[in-house]
């Protein structure tokens, strides 16, 4: 009888199969992925979860029967006797594949974690412009440890490899023990008078020797050395920007917010520091928390200019454009005084522009409304026409929260710098 | 001794020291009084996880890594979480060593049953049950399957993760048509199957040369000579081993793509006496583990409690709910073979009018074990449930017989219950039930038309008017297409020869191409 214990053997050994299996659905579980989160707040999507997938595709085929005559013996007969003519269950309450229908469309439910799910959502998207980073300037500190020194502050001292030290020169210079001298000294008690002089001489060089030889020496001393090293940045801010005058209904914010949350889910996958600022502006605008800025009654007239102003003014003093990625988005009706274009747009090519890696403009429409069918507002023909003139800008046209995600994955999808131009 | 001396723990925590002492016990009553035979035991503890990895690659330590194995995992760790489903307490290997993977979670007294029931229960009846003896090689098992996973492993990297990926969803299509249903010339040696494999491929790569590429061959002899018979045996139709037969003559596929579907045929094979044996597999751990149980508190060395809490275990694996429960969802293994083993106890020690008549063989033959111990050895299901499921066994699960023949009634006919006219009828179509031969579609290869465009002929034989599902017969048609790289058909006729269906595939370029 042989008894093994296996449990620290490594676990998940399905993992590469897993793996496999979610390479192999990839297509499928993208799809689920992005009907799910369609139909779930993205709070709820961010948590993972299950998702279904539609069996045809991922189902193992084989030779199997049906119909016919059917034989069978079953347990727990109470009153039946032979001859007795049974009624036949209904047929549609089969098991989904049951008689013949063929393509029957079966779903495969399994879970992901929060992550897998993350990834296959934001799978094929990326930053744009992430090469700006300038690695050379956007350098910090970092502190690590970088083994041991023979100075340093008192603070640092190394107790356990001093000691060992000490003892490593103790034994290598052979200092007595005090079980030794201890020994000779309960030897001298009773011994011979000869033997008494000679222990004494013995007993007066060990003292000498432990006084020569210190249980602990300055040279023995070793510090804890640390040094600091040269991280990369890598954090984002990500200005929300939005317009909270009247003409904003709930439908409107609520698409804009779930953009938003998008907008940081996906930053957050990239960057190890993510700074949300929120900017709620009617015609005047202010820096605010996420409560106030999705739910705080606000209201009045627009001027768009004046959310790009505070946008400038908080990158001036907090965040500076070589050590942060700055993104904005900017989610609005569309509605602005005519008066305020001229402003808007020379403080959108002069300052902001330059220094953001993306802008994105999404312009919220009524519910049941249709995008292709909005109208061109003031700020879309503002900006329509700064991206002719070849700015960063990237705008949409949304009206239904099912829209948001692609039009989301639009905005972000990997393309060539040309396309990003044209969009 | 006093007696807490004698107890084998107490509580429900265990050591290895106390799983140690639970093994000597249970050797003790399992070899020396109930005379069972069986290979070394190697006991593995693990957690809750791994229970859950070794589910999902059929039970087995280790094995090649395939996408559908990853489905199921994550089938299974879904209904896990959701507690829909308990995991087993156990797995048993048929290898010997016979390992035996034992969940830490459970209690000592649940230790104690499962060793009973997998280290001693299953151990004996895979050493000694003929079936087993025949088709599965105990000693090569775990080498083969190590092998195996090397092999695909390295198929991946030479060929790519897709074209092995693709060759082994076909195979997998196919496994439960790759098994050689009867005994043929050897048994199987898997160590030296592993070694021939080796050979084979460094023949192949020594014997290699460009140049005979180049060379003109002669005319091939014209197909039309080969006369339809002789073709036929040449190619040893018709043949019902399908992988079997793709691997031996499919025209364009690769030695590896051959290999491929070998292992997989060798896997098949491998579990196929556990299909047929499942009622009698665990109907002798059960009953194994119920006596060992029994002995050891007898002995003294389990407390009333530990007894207890097993007797709750026990009596939840061997619950039949009737059919009308909605728990029902076709007969327990564990119950029916457990309920004739322990009837059969009784016929060999107790017999009354009735058995005598109806077990002359076996009835007050006095020695319950033996008469066991020789059943255990020579019967599968089908023909364990046929000898020996005894009129009062049907009279307490109350069996009755439905006959469901939607041409001809409108309902559902009682054929037999439980009276003196029934018993033989139930017994028979109960065992019928078990009958593999009867379970699995019966397709075979008939020809192959040589002379023509090289297709591949199949046949299957309705039985009882029950024919293929269309959907699942056209997938899996067309992985025998890509395998086989011409087109297939399977034609569906019954018993008389009336062809009542015909598929045809064609060939994807993917297997080609591979």
């Amino acid at each position: 009888m042989h008894i093994v214990d296996r449990r620290l053997n490594p676990g998940s050994k399905s993992l590469e199969n897993r793996q496999r299996f979610l390479r192999r659905a990839k297509a499928l579980v993208q799809g689920a992925v992005k009907k799910s989160s369609q139909e779930r707040d993205i709070k709820d999507v961010l948590e993972g979860g299950e998702v279904s997938v539609p069996i045809d595709g991922m189902d193992e085929p084989r030779f199997r029967r049906e119909g016919g005559t059917r034989d069978m013996v079953l347990p727990g007969n109470k009153k039946f006797v032979e001859g007795d003519m049974l009624p036949r269950p209904n047929q549609s309450g089969g098991k989904g594949r049951g008689a013949g229908e063929g393509d029957s469309e079966d779903t495969f439910r399994f879970v992901l974690s929060r992550d897998e799910f993350v990834d296959l959502f934001l799978d094929d998207l990326e930053l744009p412009d992430l090469a700006k980073r300038k690695l050379a300037e956007v350098e910090c500190e970092g502190i690590r440890r970088a083994g041991y020194s023979t100075s340093g502050s008192p603070a640092n001292i190394s107790v356990s490899r001093t000691v060992s030290r000490a003892l490593a020169r103790r034994v290598a210079l052979r200092r007595p023990r005090p079980e030794e001298l201890a020994a000779l000294e309960a030897e001298l008690e009773d011994c011979s008078e000869a033997r008494r002089a000679e222990l004494l001489a013995e007993i007066e060089a060990l003292k000498a020797k432990i006084k020569r030889i210190p249980f602990i020496d300055p040279i023995d001393i070793r510090y804890r050395r640390f040094e600091t090293v040269p991280k990369p940045v890598a954090q984002a801010v990500m200005f929300c920007l939005m317009d909270v005058s009247g003409s904003m209904t709930e439908h409107m914010k609520d698409l804009a917010k779930r953009f938003y949350m998008l907008l940081y889910v996906f930053l957050k996958r990239r960057y190890r520091h993510v700074e949300i600022v929120f900017i709620r502006h009617t015609d005047r605008a202010e820096e605010v928390d996420e409560q106030t800025f999705f739910y705080g009654p606000a209201s009045g007239g627009t001027l768009v200019s004046s959310a790009l102003q505070a946008m400038h003014d908080i990158v001036r003093t907090r965040f500076r454009p070589e050590d942060w990625n700055i993104y904005a988005a900017q989610a609005s009706d569309g509605d602005n005084s005519y008066a305020d274009g001229e402003v808007a747009s020379r403080l959108l090519t002069d300052k902001i522009l330059p220094v953001s890696q993306f802008f994105a403009y999404l312009e919220v429409g009524q519910e049941n409304g249709l995008s292709y069918e909005m109208p061109n507002s003031a700020l879309w023909t503002l900006y329509e026409g700064l991206r002719a003139n070849g700015a960063p800008l990237s705008m949409r046209k949304v009206n239904e929260r099912s829209e948001i995600f692609p039009v989301f994955h639009d905005l972000f999808q990997r393309r060539s710098q040309q396309e990003r131009n044209a969009s | 001794m006093t007696a807490a001396d004698q107890l084998l723990f107490q509580g429900a925590d265990w050591d290895f020291r106390t799983l140690q002492k639970i093994c000597d016990a249970c050797e003790q009553v399992a070899c020396n009084e109930l005379g069972l035979d069986v290979y070394p035991n190697q006991i593995e503890v693990i957690t809750a996880e791994q229970m859950l990895d070794a589910y999902s690659s059929v039970g087995m330590p280790l094995f090649y890594k395939h996408w559908s194995f990853g489905k199921h995992f994550a089938f299974q760790e879904a209904s896990y979480r959701k507690g829909l489903m308990g995991l087993a307490y156990e797995i048993v290997i048929n290898s010997s060593p016979c390992i035996s993977y034992l969940m830490e979670e459970n209690t000592a007294t649940m230790q104690t049953l499962v060793i009973a029931h997998a280290a001693f229960g299953h151990n004996h009846f895979f050493k000694n049950n003929y079936l087993f003896k025949q088709w599965t090689d105990a000693d090569g098992i775990l080498d083969y399957l190590e092998f195996a996973k090397r092999y695909v492993a390295h198929c991946e990297e030479r060929h790519g993760r897709q074209a092995v990926e693709h060759t082994l969803d076909a195979a997998h299509a196919l496994m439960s048509h790759g098994i050689d249903r009867y005994p043929g010339k050897k048994s199987l040696d898997l160590r030296a199957e592993e070694k021939r494999a080796g050979r084979r491929r460094a023949h192949e790569e020594a014997a290699f040369n460009d140049l005979w590429r180049t060379v003109p061959g002669g005319k091939v002899k014209s197909d039309a000579v080969l006369d339809v018979e002789r073709r036929r045996q040449m190619l040893g139709l018709p043949q019902e081993n399908l992988l079997y037969f793709l691997e031996k003559t499919a025209p364009r596929l690769r030695p590896w793509q051959r290999e491929l579907l070998r292992i997989v045929r060798h896997i098949a094979q491998y579990f196929y006496p556990q299909s047929q044996t499942k009622v009698m597999n665990e109907g002798t751990a059960t009953y194994v583990h119920y006596r060992i149980m029994s002995r050891l508190h007898q002995q003294g060395r389990l407390t009333d409690g530990n007894f207890l809490e097993f007797l709750q275990s026990h009596t939840n694996v061997v619950f039949q709910p009737e059919f009308d429960d909605p728990r029902y969802s076709g007969f327990n293994p564990y119950a029916l073979g457990f309920a004739m083993m322990q009837d059969i106890e009784r016929i060999v020690t107790d017999p009354d009018a009735e058995d005598r008549e109806w077990f002359p063989d076996i009835a007050g033959k006095g020695d319950a074990m033996g008469v066991l111990r020789d059943i255990w050895a020579n019967y599968r299901d089908e023909s364990f449930i046929s000898q020996f499921m005894s009129p009062r066994l049907m009279r307490h699960f109350r069996l009755f017989h439905l006959h469901d023949d939607p041409e001809e009634r409108a309902g559902i006919l009682v054929d037999a219950i439980h009276n003196e006219r029934g018993y033989r009828r139930l017994r028979r179509e109960l065992a019928r039930q078990y009958d593999v031969g009867f379970i699995d579609p019966n397709i075979e290869v008939v020809d192959v038309d040589l002379a023509g465009d090289r297709r591949l002929m199949l046949r299957h034989t309705v039985v009882k008017g029950a024919q293929l599902t269309e959907t699942d017969t056209k997938r899996v048609l067309q992985h025998l297409a890509d395998l086989w790289s011409y087109d297939v058909s399977l034609v569906e006729s019954d018993a008389s020869g009336t062809v009542l269906k015909e598929y045809v595939a064609h060939p994807r370029n993917i297997a080609a191409a591979a």
